[in-house]
């Protein structure tokens, strides 16, 4: 398992590039490991790199009923930022920031994390002003984030209709410089490579069935390809939490939805930065190929079906057409659903449970392809040491039963509404 | 798209509705009683059924009526529909 190099470029270039290895080993489950992380997204992966690379595991198995990064992972619209506005998710998304910026290196491999800058457009003067006091709390937590105006918008995003005629004139914005996009594939890549040479045992078709536990907490796991024991379980399987969650009796505050993405057909560069717009809500960006890559709204309504449904389809393409008429020619090439996790307050939760030796990494709402590394970060130090890292604390599903509900919108226990 | 049969307005689009979520969600009978793990159970806890499900939708676009839909959520299949009001939750 050759290092990734210009050097190597060029070696393997000399043999027609023939004698590149499998970036990561196809093991057999062995009878029982130190820990094991059931979901093969970039979390569980990144949790597992993390747990040898940090915390010196390496007896470890990521166990994964289909392929890597066959999830969310390789469903989302690739946005990274850290721009919130509660203390707790300010800190944990912000660590993953820093996280992002080293993280091609890191793995050797390269994730093209590209820091385009992410802009939230504001369409009235109280909008702004709320901007306005996330953008303070931004900086007082010593995060990057600029207040714009209209004309500051229309330099950074021309194509864009910011005129008093449009339907939803702009006001304004706020902008998070460092903020950007990634390549959703090669995130999953590079941490389980990076993992598999650590010595991680990556098993994919292995779908975990139940989970066996005694007096003394969990003490292993039913797959497809038979038991294999642990005293130390984590999950990381996004829409899926409280199925698993339900194996070991726990319920959670935590309601399956659908999200839906598309994208256009490739045309030239014409968006350098993500612009979101979310009185009506769209999100959008142009990826490398050229395709404009759009989301919206989840459907609204509790869904374990990975495809969604033409109305919010209808709904991103006309907010689309809102902000640049221009691109009304556009055909939608292709669209895609994934079902995530929605928690009552609308953020993650991530450390300890109830169930000794089980822990949880889930309730990711629509934000969780940024937390990538946060959460791998903190997932393992929760896993190794039994207790959840400071940026998790907060994070802890106790919460919920502790009064201290993390509601960046102050939205209410309502999981289709946040 | 979702067609949901109203029992009033017959079978209409999904976008006339407005979501209400888990049926099934009791609040705590005598509320002054109830201790802090009962009201985390009906604030936050849910069972998220991977199949049938019984769930709330206001007509909002027609009668207005609240109305009690059972929908498997893999297959999307709407399998009851009825007038909340009578079907006694
Ligand atoms: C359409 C869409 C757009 C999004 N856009 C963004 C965005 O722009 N920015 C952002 O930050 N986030 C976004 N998200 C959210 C983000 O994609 C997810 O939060 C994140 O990718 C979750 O990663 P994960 O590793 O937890 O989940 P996944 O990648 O879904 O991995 C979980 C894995 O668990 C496996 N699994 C499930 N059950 C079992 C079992 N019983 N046994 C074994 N394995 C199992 C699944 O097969 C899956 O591969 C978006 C999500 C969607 C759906
Ligand atoms: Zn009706």
């Amino acid at each position: 398992m050759s290092h990734y190099s210009l050097a190597n470029l060029v070696r393997h270039g000399l043999t027609g590039h023939r004698g590149w290895k499998p970036a990561w080993r196809d093991p057999a489950p062995q009878a029982g490991y130190d820990a094991i992380i059931v979901g093969g997204g970039g979390h569980g992966l990144a949790s597992a790199y993390y747990l040898a690379k940090n915390h010196g595991l390496n007896n470890i198995a990521v166990l994964e009923k289909g392929w890597l990064g066959g999830g969310n992972t390789g469903r989302n619209t690739t946005i990274v930022r850290s721009n919130y506005l509660l203390d707790a998710n300010a800190h944990f998304y912000e660590h993953g920031m820093k996280l992002w910026e080293g993280l091609s290196r890191d793995l050797n491999f390269n994730v093209m994390f590209s820091q385009r800058g992410v802009i939230n457009l504001a369409h009235s003067k109280g909008q702004l002003e709320t901007f306005r006091r996330r953008g303070n709390a931004m900086r007082l937590n010593g995060i990057d984030a600029e207040l714009l105006d209209r004309d500051a918008v229309a330099t950074l995003v021309p194509g864009m209709d910011v005129s008093a005629n449009s339907r939803f004139p702009v006001e304004g914005g706020l902008l998070q410089p460092r903020g950007g996009t990634a390549r959703h594939d090669a995130v999953a890549w590079g941490y389980a490579r990076a993992a598999d040479r650590r010595g991680v045992d990556i098993i994919q078709n292995c779908e975990v069935t139940g989970i066996r536990r005694d007096q003394s907490g969990v003490t292993g796991v039913e797959t497809s390809r038979g038991f294999i024991a642990s005293k130390r379980i984590g999950l990381a399987v996004a829409g899926h939490s409280t199925q698993l969650a339900a194996m070991a009796g726990l319920r959670l505050p935590i309601e399956s939805h659908v999200l839906q993405a598309m994208v256009s057909e490739p045309v030239k560069p014409v968006l350098d930065t993500v612009v979101t717009f979310g009185a009506a809500h769209l999100y959008v960006s142009q990826s490398d190929k050229g395709e404009l890559v759009m989301g919206g709204d989840i459907d609204g309504y509790n869904s374990f079906a990975q495809r969604g449904n033409l109305p919010v389809i209808e709904h991103v393409a006309a907010c689309l057409l809102a902000l640049f008429p221009q691109f009304s020619r556009l055909r939608i090439l292709r669209t895609w659903g994934g079902i995530m996790d929605m928690t009552m307050d609308g953020s993650p939760i991530i450390g300890t449970t109830p169930v000794p030796g089980l822990f949880l990494n889930g309730g990711w709402c629509y934000g969780g392809f940024k937390a990538t590394p946060a959460s791998g970060w903190v997932f393992a130090h929760t896993m190794a040491t039994g207790q959840p890292h400071a940026l998790n604390a907060d994070l802890n599903l106790n919460r919920f039963h502790q009064g201290r509900v993390l509601d960046e919108k102050g939205a209410g226990p309502y999981p289709w509404l946040h | 798209m979702l067609l949901i049969p109203c029992p009033h307005c017959g079978p209409r689009a999904q976008t006339e509705f407005s979501y209400g979520g888990d049926a099934n969600v009791a609040r705590p009978p005598a509320p002054e009683d109830a201790d802090g793990g009962t009201w985390v159970d009906y604030l936050y806890l849910r069972d998220n059924a991977k199949g049938g499900h019984d769930e709330l939708w206001q007509h909002i676009f027609g009668c207005r009526r609240w109305l009690r839909v059972g929908r498997d959520v893999v297959s999307h299949e709407i399998t009851s529909c009825t007038e909340l009001a009578e079907s006694g939750a």
